[in-house]
C-alpha cells in the first residue's frame, strides 16, 4: 500500500491539513488554480462517468455481468432510498438526481483508498458544499413546487399542533434548520469524514513506515502492528466512504420528502 | 529512538503547515469550488442526458416483456386448461356412448333369445300338436278298421256257428251290433270291476 504522502525522506511525516492544500500544478492564484486534488476529482469523475456511459450504451434486456453490477447499483439507490423514503409514486423524479449524487459521492470517496490518489475528491469542502447545495435548491424547489411558496414557509416555520407562542421558540430554530443547518451539516459531515479518513490511513503507513525503515531493534516490529491497523483503517475506509454516500443521499431524500409533505 | 524524535518531528511538520489555519477546512478556495463544479457538471450531464435515461429505458422495456411474457404464460395455461376440460368432456361423452351401445346390445341380444326361445317353443309345440292330431287320426282309422274287421269276423264266426246264414243285410248288421254293445257292456262292466 503506497503511502498517503510521502517526502521520500527519513523521519516521521505526520499527517496535517496541508496535505488538503498540496502545492498548485497550473494557474497559481487564478480560480483555475490546479492541485493533485483537483486531478483526483477529475481522475474519479471520468471513472464513474466511464462505467455507466459503457453500462448504458452496451445496456440489453438480457443483461451481462457488468450491466447487473450497474443495475444492481441502481437499484439499491431507487428501491433502499428512494422509494424507502418518498414512496413509488414521488420517488420517479428524484431517483435520477439521488442516484447521480450517490455514485458521484461514492466515486470521490473511495479514492482516498486508491494507491496512487489516496485522497477523498470529497475531503476539500468546495464537492460537499456544491453537492449539499444541489441537494438544498431541490429540497426547496420541491417544496414550493408540492406546497406554493407560502404552503411551504407555513409548513417548515410553523409546525402544526403547537401552540402559538410556542412560535417565538420554534420558528427560529425551524429556520436554522431548514436554511443553514441541513445544507451546512450535510456538507461538513461528509468532509469531516474524509478528513479523519484520510488523517488516520496517513498516521498508520507514516508511522509504519518510520518504524520499518528509520526506527532500530524492537520498535521495528511496531511497524507490523501499524501496518495492520493501517489495513484495518482502508477497510474501514471504505466502509466509511460508502456509508457516507449514502447518509448523504438518504438524508437528501429525507428532506424532500419534509418539504413535500404537508404535515411532518 | 525517543517519543522526542517523534514529538520533534511533529512539531517540525506542524510548523512547516503553519501557515495553514484548520478554519480553511471549512472555508472554500475559489479553486475549489470551481474545480468542484467542473467535475460535478462532468459526472451530471452525461449521466441525466445519457446514461440514467437509457438504462431506465432497458430496465422498463424488461418489466413490459416480463409483464408481456406473464401475460402469455397465463393464456397459454388457460388454454391448456381449456382444451384438458373438452378432452376431458369428450372421453365421457366417449364413455357415456359405449356405455349406451353395450347396454343396447345388451338388451338386443337377450331380446333375440327370447324370440328364438318363442320361437322354439312355438315350433315344438306345433310339432307335438301335429303328432298328436297324428295319432288321433290313426287312433280313429284304426278304431273303424277294427270295428269293421271284428263285425266281419264275428259274423263270419257266428254264422260257422250257428250254420246259420246270415245273408239278410239287415238281420246280419242288427246282430253284429248287439253283439259289440254286449261286448261293450261287458268291457265296461269288467272295467268298472277292475
Amino acid at each position: 500500500m503506497p503511502l498517503a504522502s510521502d517526502e521520500g525522506g527519513s523521519g516521521f511525516h505526520a499527517p496535517s491539513i496541508a496535505d488538503f492544500f498540496p502545492p498548485p500544478v497550473l494557474w497559481e492564484g487564478t480560480i483555475f488554480e490546479f492541485n493533485r486534488i483537483q486531478l483526483v476529482r477529475l481522475i474519479a469523475a471520468v471513472a464513474i462517468v466511464l462505467v455507466f456511459v459503457l453500462a448504458a450504451r452496451r445496456a440489453r434486456l438480457v443483461p451481462g455481468r457488468f450491466q447487473n453490477v450497474v443495475e444492481m447499483g441502481m437499484d439499491f439507490v431507487r428501491v433502499q432510498v428512494a422509494e424507502q423514503i418518498l414512496g413509488k409514486e414521488r420517488a420517479r423524479e428524484h431517483t435520477a438526481l439521488l442516484t447521480t449524487m450517490f455514485f458521484a459521492i461514492l466515486a470521490f470517496n473511495l479514492t482516498s483508498v486508491v494507491p496512487g490518489l489516496n485522497m477523498a475528491g470529497t475531503a476539500l469542502i468546495g464537492l460537499p458544499l456544491l453537492l449539499a447545495a444541489w441537494a438544498y435548491v431541490r429540497y426547496l424547489s420541491a417544496g414550493v413546487r408540492a406546497q406554493g411558496l407560502g404552503g411551504f414557509l407555513k409548513a417548515s416555520l410553523f409546525p402544526p399542533g403547537v401552540p402559538w407562542f410556542m412560535y417565538v421558540l420554534l420558528t427560529p430554530i425551524e429556520f436554522l434548520t431548514v436554511f443553514i443547518l441541513r445544507p451546512a451539516t450535510l456538507a461538513i459531515r461528509l468532509m469531516a469524514n474524509m478528513v479523519a479518513g484520510h488523517l488516520m490511513l496517513v498516521l498508520c503507513f507514516s508511522a509504519t513506515q518510520y518504524f520499518l525503515f528509520d526506527a532500530t531493534g524492537v520498535m521495528k516490529t511496531f511497524g507490523a502492528l501499524t501496518f495492520a491497523a493501517g489495513f484495518a483503517m482502508t477497510l474501514f475506509e471504505m466502509f466509511v466512504g460508502a456509508l457516507q454516500a449514502y447518509i448523504f443521499v438518504v438524508l437528501t431524500a429525507v428532506y424532500i420528502s419534509l418539504s413535500v409533505e404537508e404535515e411532518h | 529512538m525517543s517519543a522526542a524524535a517523534i514529538t520533534a518531528a511533529v512539531v517540525t511538520a506542524a510548523e512547516s503547515s503553519e501557515e495553514i489555519k484548520g478554519i480553511q477546512l471549512l472555508l472554500p478556495e475559489a479553486y475549489d469550488i470551481f474545480w468542484s463544479a467542473v467535475v460535478l457538471l462532468l459526472i451530471a450531464i452525461p449521466f441525466f442526458k445519457f446514461a440514467l435515461p437509457a438504462l431506465q429505458k432497458v430496465l422498463d422495456e424488461r418489466t413490459a416483456k416480463i409483464e408481456g411474457g406473464l401475460a402469455k404464460a397465463e393464456q397459454a395455461q388457460a388454454e391448456a386448461a381449456a382444451a384438458l376440460d373438452e378432452y376431458h368432456q369428450q372421453l365421457a361423452e366417449a364413455r357415456a356412448e359405449a356405455a349406451r351401445i353395450r347396454e343396447d346390445a345388451r338388451a338386443e341380444g337377450g331380446q333375440i333369445v327370447a324370440e328364438l326361445r318363442t320361437r322354439a317353443q312355438d315350433e315344438a309345440a306345433r310339432i307335438a300338436e301335429t303328432a298328436q292330431r297324428q295319432i288321433e287320426a290313426e287312433r280313429q282309422q284304426a278304431a273303424v278298421q277294427l270295428r269293421t274287421d271284428v263285425g266281419a269276423l264275428a259274423t263270419e264266426l257266428a254264422s260257422k256257428i250257428v250254420g246259420e246264414s246270415l245273408e239278410d243285410e239287415v238281420r246280419r248288421s242288427r246282430v253284429v251290433d248287439r253283439f259289440l254293445d254286449e261286448l261293450e257292456a261287458t268291457t265296461a262292466t269288467s272295467g268298472k270291476g277292475a
